[in-house]
């Protein structure tokens, strides 16, 4: 039996348009579309161009600064498009799949029986290698870098967020090949973080060969910086992998099948979606597949991800590679009469100047919130907020400043090797001064990236 | 509503466009619209949904925690008054007097106030902030009500330029402007701002004449003076006694604090560590009244620390100029020294130097002064904890 660890700060936004757990009706992927802007900071050169018939498996893109680090289509097909934006920057490659996917073989094996070297071998050959993350910095793993540990976070928390034990029932046996080769990678352990308060699921509950540790309380619980910051917090030259665990899986069935095989389940959800339901698709499918006809007619904004960190995509757009989640929710263009005046109980507000606490007190209370503002930016002036939210002992204020000023100092003795952009989500949200909080964490990563390496 | 949208938009808007002839003029235009309107904005990076609060209503709630205070006020000018005069007057004439000398104090604070941010937002460029709606309630109700207003205009005026906009505006602000306009007219005009003739307006019409015996010394001014006063605990409570506009009703002040502690605006910390503060200075006062070297010292001394809470400014300072997010402490631990030395200092100051008993508006100036330095000691401590933890690490591998 593992501890229980409370996390007090942060809270749960309960928004309208929870995906029933049921999956819908399979469709067929036609093209997918890897996004180099998933790979925040990788410097990627082509190696295929247009034309090009691909298996999945086979690389598309590769690092430029370590071209072990491949990035590879998730299916088999034909290079249909480079899609590039300004200064020629590669947005887009998307190819056409093939009805029955062709798989590039990288054989069999069981990481067991594997050393660290071969089994890094496989997942750079394979394209597995993007689906790890390291800390600090948020990008993808560097694989001649030795992490001190590896962690998995079990649960999502966020809002509308898809049911883990649901998104990877029936893979039990991939998941624990999975964790069998990230158990080499690291010197230290590799830990996977459930909710204390809701069944995790066969695949996640039955593993074996990770340290389980539960955690309590609301969003950001789920978030595998705040579960980090609890166990074994990264300090100054320590770096931590992370990795989703859908994407174990997708590892798992190397080692087992020998192949890419990238498909994953993930939910469709938000207030503006017709049917919220799981679906079973493939990484990089196009957005399309689970919204066209399944939308209200109003004007909505599609996300690629949950609503505090996704991506805005288009009607003809792609699904993050990270993503586990697609939301719909309105667009707020409206203007509001006194809006900042009248206390309107269709708000969120973690402050009690807004009806939204009473509601949250007398019972469980749904929000069908939009993109609206609800504000103007402005300079810092309240204080003790972002606390309330921010459930790391780091002074995010302070911090945020120190970025602000360029000040590398400040920000490495501030904590800026324990965070990454999606722990300050919830800053974000509640933020009276509607600063831009995850742009500027980015921006503080970008610089200590540039100047420490 | 959407018929005024549209008016706005396409009749009032084209001039401050870019390339409009107004252009210059932008930021009035952008002030007089958020006003009225919360405008379309959607969030474009991170965070899709966000949360119902903005600064607007953040100032706001500040307000609506003063209006009581405001109102209470108004009918304490003319109350006084008629006291004064000896002249029994309805609720109605009380108010109506108040009303008549308190409104052109706000009138004009918020006039000039507002007139230098717009010309300050206007030359910069930079949108109209919040800050000056909560310090422009502020400023009249620490004034004494015979403050002849060109010193209000002034000791605004000064309070905005060189409390606020040389630093940048709201947000940016070393001190809390409304206290820095009231010690401007303290140490500027100090005959208008101390001693007995300022706080009660005795303005006598022909046939009316103040009464005998009248003294226009506000409670804390005769303690700090003679060591005693003929008011009592209960009317320091209630607030009918003279003073500054606002600050004399502790009740409706600690409505105003519950206000702004429930809605989370008001730092609860910061006032009850003040609290705490004022009565561990008063509880030693207390003790050590004996040995104080004059009688009237030895008085004021053994004032019981619960009333020297009740006096002078010392409840409105706490609950609603203590609590400026942007000129106090700024961290949780930092909050709780900030408030705590506050009120320890106003009274000490208060006690120890009768020329000055309106210690609570020294006190708060000077801990904005320290609160950077409280919050730079509160962060050092994280950062060695930080440092600690790596260094534990590499000693343990």
């Amino acid at each position: 039996m593992s501890d229980v660890i409370k996390i007090k700060r942060g809270v749960d936004i309960k928004l309208v348009g929870e995906a029933e757990k049921v999956f819908a009706p399979a469709k067929q992927v036609e093209t997918i579309a890897i996004k180099p802007d998933d790979f925040h900071g990788v410097r990627l050169k082509l190696s295929v161009k247009e034309g090009d018939e691909v298996k999945a498996g086979t690389p598309l893109l590769f690092n430029k600064d370590n071209e072990q680090v491949k990035f590879c289509s998730p299916v088999s097909g034909e290079v249909a498009q480079i899609v590039r934006g300004a200064k020629r920057r590669i947005l887009e490659v998307r190819v056409l799949a093939d009805k029955e996917i062709n798989y590039e073989d990288f054989g069999a094996a069981d990481p067991i029986s594997l050393d660290r070297e071969e089994i890094i071998n496989k997942l750079t050959a394979s394209g597995c290698w993007a689906f790890f993350k390291q800390r600090p910095y948020n990008v993808v793993a560097n694989p001649s870098a030795q992490p001190k540990a590896i962690f998995i976070s079990g649960f999502d928390s966020a809002p509308l967020a898809p049911d883990l034990g649901l998104l990877l029932d029936g893979q039990e046996k991939e998941f624990q090949a999975g964790i069998n080769a990230l158990a080499k990678l690291t010197p230290g352990q590799v830990h996977l973080g459930l909710n204390a308060d809701k069944a995790a699921g066969r695949t996640l509950s039955g593993v074996k060969g990770v340290k389980v540790t539960k955690y309590a309380g609301p969003h950001p619980a789920g978030l595998v910086g705040v579960q980090i910051a609890q166990l074994d917090p990264i300090n100054k030259g320590e770096k931590v992998w992370t990795i989703n665990p859908e994407h174990v899986v997708i590892i798992g069935r190397l080692f087992l099948e020998g192949k890419f095989d990238a498909r994953i389940n993930i939910a469709v959800t938000g207030a503006e979606v017709k049917e919220a339901k799981y679906h079973s698709t493939i990484v990089g499918a196009p957005i399309k597949n689970f919204v066209e006809g399944n939308t209200s007619d109003k004007k909505n904004r599609l996300i690629s991800g949950n609503v505090l960190t996704g991506t805005k995509v288009d009607a003809d757009g792609y699904l993050g590679i990270y993503d586990r989640q697609v939301t719909v929710i309105e667009e707020g263009e409206d203007p509001e009469m006194f809006g900042w005046l009248i206390p309107k109980p269709d708000k969120f507000s973690i402050s009690r100047t807004l009806p939204s606490w009473f509601q949250r007190k007398i019972g469980e209370v749904t929000y069908n919130l939009d993109t609206n503002m609800h504000g103007e930016p402005r300079a810092f002036v309240v204080t003790g907020e972002y606390e309330k939210v921010f459930p790391f002992d780091i002074y995010p204020v302070q911090l945020l400043k120190a970025i602000i000023t360029n000040d590398i100092e400040a920000m490495e003795n501030l904590g800026i090797y324990e965070v990454v952009e999606e722990d300050f989500a919830l800053c974000e949200v509640v933020c009276t001064s509607k600063t831009d909080v995850q742009k500027l964490v980015r921006q503080g990563l970008d610089l200590m990236k540039e100047e420490l390496g | 509503m959407k018929a005024l949208h549209n008016f706005i938009e396409s009749k009032l808007k084209p001039p401050f466009d870019e390339g409009g002839k107004l252009h210059k003029y932008w930021p009035v235009y952008d002030g007089l619209y958020t006003f009225l309107f919360v405008p379309g904005h959607t969030a474009h990076s991170g965070a899709h949904i966000r949360d119902g609060i903005d600064l607007k209503r953040t100032m706001n709630t500040v307000i609506m925690a003063l209006v009581p205070t405001l109102l209470f006020g108004m009918w304490n000018v003319g109350y006084q008054h008629y006291g004064a005069l000896g002249i029994d007057a309805t609720f109605f004439e009380q108010f109506l007097f108040g009303a008549i000398k308190v409104l052109p104090m706000v009138v004009v604070s918020y006039g000039v106030g507002l007139g230098i941010e717009f010309l300050f937002c206007v030359i910069k460029g930079h949108s109209i902030e919040e800050g000056f709606l909560v310090t422009g309630m502020l400023i009249p109700l620490i004034m004494p009500v015979d403050l002849p207003l060109w010193m209000l205009a002034l000791s605004t005026a000064f309070a905005v330029v060189i409390g606020k906009e040389v630093f940048g505006g709201t947000g940016m602000n070393i001190f809390n402007p409304a206290l820095l306009a009231r010690a401007f007219a303290f140490f500027a005009y100090p005959s208008f701002m101390s001693g007995d003739s300022v706080w009660i307006n005795t303005s006598v019409k022909e046939g009316q004449a103040v009464v005998d015996g009248f003294s226009g010394a506000t409670a804390l001014g005769d303690l700090a003076t003679t060591g005693a006063t003929n008011y009592s605990p209960l009317e320091m409570f209630l607030g009918t006694i003279p003073g500054s506009v606002g600050e004399t009703s502790v009740l409706l002040i600690l409505l105003g604090a519950g206000l702004l502690i429930f809605t989370g605006i008001g730092s609860w910390k910061i006032m009850l560590s003040a609290v705490v503060g004022g009565t561990v200075m008063g509880l030693i006062f207390n003790t050590f009244a004996p040995y104080a070297l004059s009688p009237e010292q030895q008085a004021f001394m053994a004032v019981p620390f619960w009333q020297q809470l009740m006096l002078g400014g010392f409840a409105f300072g706490v609950v609603y100029m203590a609590t400026d997010p942007v000129s106090g402490s700024q961290t949780d631990t930092g909050k709780w020294i900030y408030g705590f030395l506050i009120g320890f200092l106003a009274i000490m100051i208060r006690v120890f130097n009768p020329a000055y008993p309106e210690g609570v508006m020294l006190a708060i100036l000077f801990m904005n002064t320290m609160a950077p330095l409280i919050d730079h000691y509160v962060i050092q401590a994280n950062i060695k904890k930080r440092k600690k933890r790596a260094e534990l690490k590499t000693a343990g591998a």
